[in-house]
């Protein structure tokens, strides 16, 4: 019986099984209707796809709001599937605790840029 | 079960280099490790489809920048090579997304019987290359 309590204890996680699951396909759902709402909107503008009509779709305030979501949606779905990766295949724990916080601020950064240029238009 | 069982090779204890090469993986283990393979592509070029979104909204001028980057380049990066790239995730955004929408099909159902399991497999893998096929024609200009 290996020794894992007190100052031996080896962090991995716990208890966040059902909720993550939940979660992944909640977002999973949310961003399958996204990419449904933006493809109606390319299909269905007149023309060819310009500067004016593209910008035009992330232009309105309901899309940027949408838009906003879902960019929070991908966040806490990529969060789960890549945790799941370094769970999968990094054993040795200070390695994959290590990626784990990279993936984190890899992640606030993108999301945070992404927001950035959603709203600057 | 009275009839003779057919020998098959046992894997336990998988080795990456022995194992994984001489395993016939079924086509529903295909699906699931290539939605693996495209979550985590898809992660790791995240900057690179920021980039193109922040560069397509922001202004006309850096809206004919990114159209003209599939052609010129951009820095040390010629067109094609951002085309192979965007090319790759186009396949794994489409294989991503309807391998999870079969993971939801799943889940919603519970009633998937192992020929389905196969049958769905199948479909989702040419689903995802036949659209690829089609959105890669019109990147590169094909119509």
């Amino acid at each position: 019986m290996s020794v894992n309590f007190g100052s031996k204890r080896v962090v991995t996680g716990a208890h966040y099984g059902l909720r993550d699951w939940m979660a992944q396909r909640a977002t999973a759902l949310l961003m399958a209707l996204f990419t449904v709402i933006l493809l109606a909107q390319v299909i269905f503008s007149s023309g060819p796809i310009t500067y004016e009509v593209w910008a035009g779709i992330f232009a309105a305030q309901w899309m940027k709001v949408l838009t906003f979501v879902v960019i929070l949606a991908l966040l806490y779905h990529v969060w789960v599937g890549t945790r799941d990766i370094w769970m999968d295949y990094v054993k040795p724990v200070g390695l994959r605790l290590t990626l784990h916080l990279f993936t984190l601020v890899w992640l606030v950064a993108c999301a945070g840029w992404s927001i950035q240029a959603l709203w600057r238009l | 079960m009275t009839q003779l069982k057919k020998q098959r090779p046992e894997f336990r204890n998988i080795n990456a280099l022995k194992d994984l090469t001489t395993y016939r993986l079924p086509p529903a283990g295909w699906v699931s490790i290539l939605h693996r393979v495209s979550g985590l592509l898809m992660f790791i070029f995240m900057p690179f489809i920021i980039w193109m979104f922040d560069k397509s909204i922001s202004s006309e001028l850096s809206y004919e920048y990114l159209t003209s980057a599939f052609s010129e380049g951009v820095s040390i990066y010629p067109g094609w090579f951002l085309k192979l790239v965007a090319l790759a995730l186009i396949w794994a955004y489409l294989h991503h997304f309807v391998a999870g929408v079969r993971h939801l099909y799943m889940d919603a159902t519970h009633a998937v019987s192992k020929e389905f399991g196969k049958s769905s497999a199948i479909a989702t893998l040419a689903i995802g290359v036949v659209l690829t096929v089609v959105l890669g024609a019109k990147l590169f200009g094909v119509y």
